[in-house]
């Protein structure tokens, strides 16, 4: 091609002297025309010499063809254009116009792509006049640009590979002289199922180079305004995968992918750029890599902690199909070693994000944020690369295990025990004495109440929290997990807070059954303690309950008597004026007579918590009562002065009987003698 | 109160020697059989219905918890109460049987019966021996010559009707409040339980504190007196201790029919041993009762 033009130059100046009268007829042309058309500069008028197609001009000393293809151009997307619209510099310039005409000049019209195309790392080349840099014609070509969506445009989406290819192939100047830090781009594209899609199967919207770089504002993934930087990919690829996060769902939750892509793993951590497969991993990322060095059992980190990973745990983990990448997150394929820029520990949240974030309110979560090198993070409890589910039994959080588990820190001497004030002691000691821990323990029952179910597994929190399943306001509602039926009927009776509505403290479950120590409630030491917890408010009542005979019985240690809840109910207690309440005038007969048979109405009038102190409320008790007093006071004063007056009396006449008495000895004859008369005289 | 006929079975049955010098060998017989055994009767029921219920009474003490216990129970000792309830008033009952015996024997009329000489009924004699009594504590006069009964007798005596009275009728109350209810109203129970529970007081106060002085902590008859348990008084300190009856069977000339054998030593020391026995329960029944009001009262 070279030569023929060559060829042809030579030739021109063989025929110098026609190619001077041509020159003279031109001139002559020219100036006619100009005298015609005035100052109008049409396509024609340049087509008149450029439509001849072995025209040659000279840039940079170098001679090109300057040839225009009148069919190409009027085909083009710029048909309507006028030519000194883009060869802005040959605008009323004269003919024959100079030479080193400049670039057609895209800016005119786009603004915007001129704008990005500045700003990218193309553009920026070019400006610092880099030869390899591309122009827009680099890509666009020149007379000829047709439609993106005419599939002949060199950008349309089949072809933007090979535009993109023709420098960034392997071996080609750019790859070779800049710094690229991807290797065989066009070849790993073309593999990828983006690639495969849109070359193989014709997938016109299956994304191209430019879809992910974007077509003009081309930035290295190192720069933050790029489309592929590490904050932005995410964004990038969800302009395709719009749904992409429904099922990466645990991980970004609909939006941490673009808030926090700072700590998550980005798209091409697991999906690496143009390798794009449904296989992933493929390199620097797959367990086998982390193997080679976690695998062998010395190895050691630098302050001397065993790095290996057992492989055989973690296959019969929970986490067989997560590999290690998924985890420990901050790995990253480009570094020789993927795991130098690990620093901080697993954030387990990246997956269990709804139990991060309750984890992270929880009071080991709070400690944990505050570097108390006690506070127990995931690990600790779950263990890590064996974690198992909380339905194995081997797993340390399987029900039967979890007391043992949580007594690791809350046994008494223990890390958590002493640092604990309040006043529950020895609670592992108490559980497992306790019904339910008798039942986990000693039945194997795992549906009973274990430290979790009380205390929630990750959102434990001191019962003084008002957030805290243990508080107060909620333990109902803790019990109630498993004791329905009994919240329910607790939820209408008078202790309820939203039946009473007081300023004092209402009895919730632990107040009458403990926290830990719960006992059977048939048994001994249960009902006898549970006076004393109505005690606790109902001081008076309880104190008149003692005085009567259910009372006196219970205070002596029995229990086969009536309690409290015997008569009250003990979940259902309503006020005596409900009908429902077991003392209502309607139920009242009927609760006497669950120990009471024989019982009747006029029974039932029994006060059983009578005092004889009140004179308005029980005026014959309390008139009974003073009466007997005043006749037991009275009789004790008589027969107590009586007994004082007589003792020295009596004192003094003893003295004088055993003088009596031996004068009696002395004279035995004078008292005997009328007995031995009398008996003489028998 | 025994008819003559028996007290000259029981004499003639013993050894009884006139010519005897020894005048130690003649004690006068001053209670029957029957009256001793009723007596000792209402020790042992009296003590047992005093501890079984004084567990209720003073529940609130650790001891009552202990002892009730030791009772076996509550419920064990309701029915150790109902038990010696019933064999107490058995006791009251056979003993006004045997007055009426007495009444049919001897008097042909109750009024007889209650105004006769030997009577438990107060009587013009008990007036005089009572202001004579608190003369001579006051120094204003010699000794009362007491006859047959004294009246602080008869007052325990007429004490133990009352209590039987008052103590049976509301405990029968307690023990059957179902029936009660049908006729009369709950709080009657209440009542019944204030009654029956302070008049125990009364009747053990005064029994353990009382009663013990007159009759066996009084410095003459220190420490007790077990006239009631053997029936029988040395002649000589019966001569001095009732000079009134005393000379009144001497002049009727009746007294060698009340004189009897001394009981053997042996006999003597088990009467002594349950004496005691009965006299600590009741002190510690009166320990109790002071702790339970001073200490522990509620």
């Amino acid at each position: 091609m070279k030569k023929k033009i060559y060829e042809s130059v030579i030739k021109s100046k063989r025929n110098s002297s026609s190619f001077l009268l041509f020159r003279i007829f031109l001139f002559t042309y020219i100036l006619f025309a100009f005298a015609a058309a005035a100052s109008a500069q049409d396509n024609s008028d340049c087509l008149s010499c450029h439509e001849d197609k072995t025209l040659k001009g000279k840039k940079d000393g170098k001679e090109i063809s300057v040839f225009v293809d009148q069919k190409k151009l009027v085909s083009s997307v710029h048909a309507g254009k006028k030519c000194i619209d883009c060869h802005v510099d040959l605008k009323d310039s004269d003919f024959p116009h100079k030479e080193n005409v400049n670039k057609a000049k895209c800016t005119n019209c786009h603004k915007e792509e001129n704008k990005d195309y500045t700003e990218s790392l193309h553009g920026r080349a070019a400006a610092k006049g880099d030869r390899l840099a591309p122009v827009c014609q680099t890509c666009h070509g020149s007379h000829e640009i047709l439609p993106v969506k005419d599939p002949k445009s060199a950008v349309a989406p089949l072809n933007i590979p090979y535009v993109c290819g023709s420098c960034h192939r392997e071996g080609s100047p750019v790859q070779v002289q800049r710094h690229i830090p991807q290797s065989n781009i066009l070849e790993n594209y073309t593999e990828s199922i983006h690639g495969e899609a849109l070359l193989k199967k014709g997938l016109v919207v299956a994304a191209t180079c430019a879809s992910c770089h974007s077509p003009h504002r081309v930035l290295p993934h190192t720069d933050p305004r790029s489309s592929i930087a590490r904050n932005n990919i995410a964004a990038t690829c969800t302009k395709c995968h719009a749904a992409i996060e429904n099922v990466h769902r645990k991980i970004i939750r609909g939006e941490l992918w673009e808030k926090e892509a700072h700590v998550l793993p980005a798209c091409v951590d697991c999906h690496q750029p143009h390798k794009i497969r449904n296989v992933y991993y493929e390199q620097g990322m797959a367990d086998q890599d982390c193997l080679r060095c976690h695998g062998r059992e010395d190895l050691k980190s630098a302050d001397g902690r065993s790095m290996f990973v057992n492989i055989n745990e973690l296959a019969g983990s929970r986490h067989t199909k997560v590999a290690c990448s998924q985890c420990h997150t901050s790995v990253n394929p480009s570094k020789l070693r993927p795991c130098e820029g690990i620093t901080a520990k697993v954030d387990c949240s990246a997956c269990h994000a709804e139990v991060g974030d309750e984890y992270k309110t929880s009071i080991h979560g709070q400690l944990f944020a505050k570097n108390d090198p006690n506070a127990p993070g995931c690990s600790d409890c779950h263990g890590s690369h064996g974690v198992l589910g909380k339905k194995d039994p081997k797993s340390p959080t399987f029900a039967i295990n979890i007391p043992d588990l949580c007594a690791k820190c809350h046994r008494e001497g223990e890390k958590a025990a002493v640092k604990y004030v309040g006043k529950e002691h020895n609670i592992i000691e108490k559980y497992t004495e306790s019904i339910h821990g008798k039942g986990l323990m000693e039945s194997g029952m795992t549906v009973t109440a274990t430290c979790a179910d009380c205390h929630t597994a990750h959102h434990e929190l001191p019962h003084t929290d008002p957030a805290s399943s243990v508080n107060r306001k909620n333990v109902s509602a803790t019990c109630g997990q498993c004791h329905f039926g009994i919240q329910e009927q607790f939820e209408k009776s008078v202790h309820s807070p939203s039946v009473t509505k007081t300023n004092k403290e209402l009895p919730a479950c632990n107040d009458c059954h403990t926290a830990h120590t719960i006992r059977r409630t048939d048994q001994e030491q249960f009902k006898l303690t549970i006076m004393n917890q109505c005690g606790r408010c109902h001081s008076k009542i309880a104190k008149t309950y003692f005085d009567t005979y259910h009372g006196k019985v219970s205070q002596l240690g029995y229990t086969k008597t009536a309690k409290c809840y015997d008569c009250h109910g003990a979940h259902d207690i309503l006020p005596v004026t409900d009908p429902n309440s077991h003392l209502s005038y309607r139920n009242v007969v009927k609760t006497c007579q669950k120990c009471h048979s024989g019982a009747n109405r006029q029974f039932a009038g029994y006060f059983t918590h009578a005092t004889h102190h009140d004179p308005n409320k029980y005026p014959w008790l309390y008139w009974t009562f003073f009466g007997m007093t005043a006749l037991l006071i009275g009789t004790f004063i008589l027969a107590g002065v009586h007994t004082l007056l007589w003792l020295p009396r009596s004192l003094q006449y003893r003295k004088e009987l055993k003088k009596k008495l031996a004068v009696e000895d002395e004279n035995p004859e004078s008292s005997n003698k009328d007995i031995n008369g009398k008996s003489d005289g028998k | 109160m025994e008819s003559k006929e028996e007290i000259i079975l029981e004499t003639a049955a013993g050894s009884f020697n006139p010519v005897n010098p020894n005048k130690e060998k003649f004690q006068f017989q001053r209670f029957t059989r029957l009256n001793r055994v009723l007596h000792i009767l209402m020790i042992v029921s009296f003590i047992s219905l005093a501890l079984t219920g004084m567990t209720l009474k003073f529940s609130y003490t650790g001891w009552a918890a202990i002892l009730s216990h030791l009772l076996g129970g509550f419920e064990s000792a309701g029915y150790i109460h109902r038990f010696f309830a019933v064999v107490m008033v058995s006791v009251f009952i056979t003993h006004i049987v045997d007055l009426a015996r007495q009444k049919k024997r001897e008097y042909k009329t109750w009024k007889a019966l209650i105004f006769s000489p030997g009577s438990m009924m107060f009587n013009k004699k008990d007036l005089k021996d009572f202001i004579g009594t608190l003369k001579w504590f006051l120094g204003l006069g010699k000794r009362p010559e007491y006859g047959r009964w004294t009246y602080w007798e008869k007052f325990d005596y007429f004490a133990v009707f009352w209590g039987i009275f008052v103590i049976g009728l509301t405990g029968i109350s307690l023990w059957f409040p179902e029936i009660l209810t049908i006729v009369l109203p709950g709080w009657v129970i209440n009542v019944a339980t204030i009654i029956h529970s302070d008049e125990a007081l009364l009747a053990t106060g005064f029994i353990f504190t009382v009663h013990f002085f007159n009759t066996h902590l009084r410095p003459e008859k220190f420490p007790m007196d077990i006239v009631i348990f053997s029936g029988r008084i040395p002649l000589n300190e019966f001569k001095i201790d009732r000079p009134a009856e005393y000379n009144k069977l001497v002049e009727k000339g009746e007294l060698e029919n009340f004189l009897v054998e001394p009981y053997p030593p042996i006999v003597i020391r088990a009467i002594k041993i349950f004496g005691w026995i009965a006299l600590s329960f009741g002190f510690s029944i009166v320990v109790w009762i002071i702790y339970a009001m001073i200490f522990a009262y509620r």
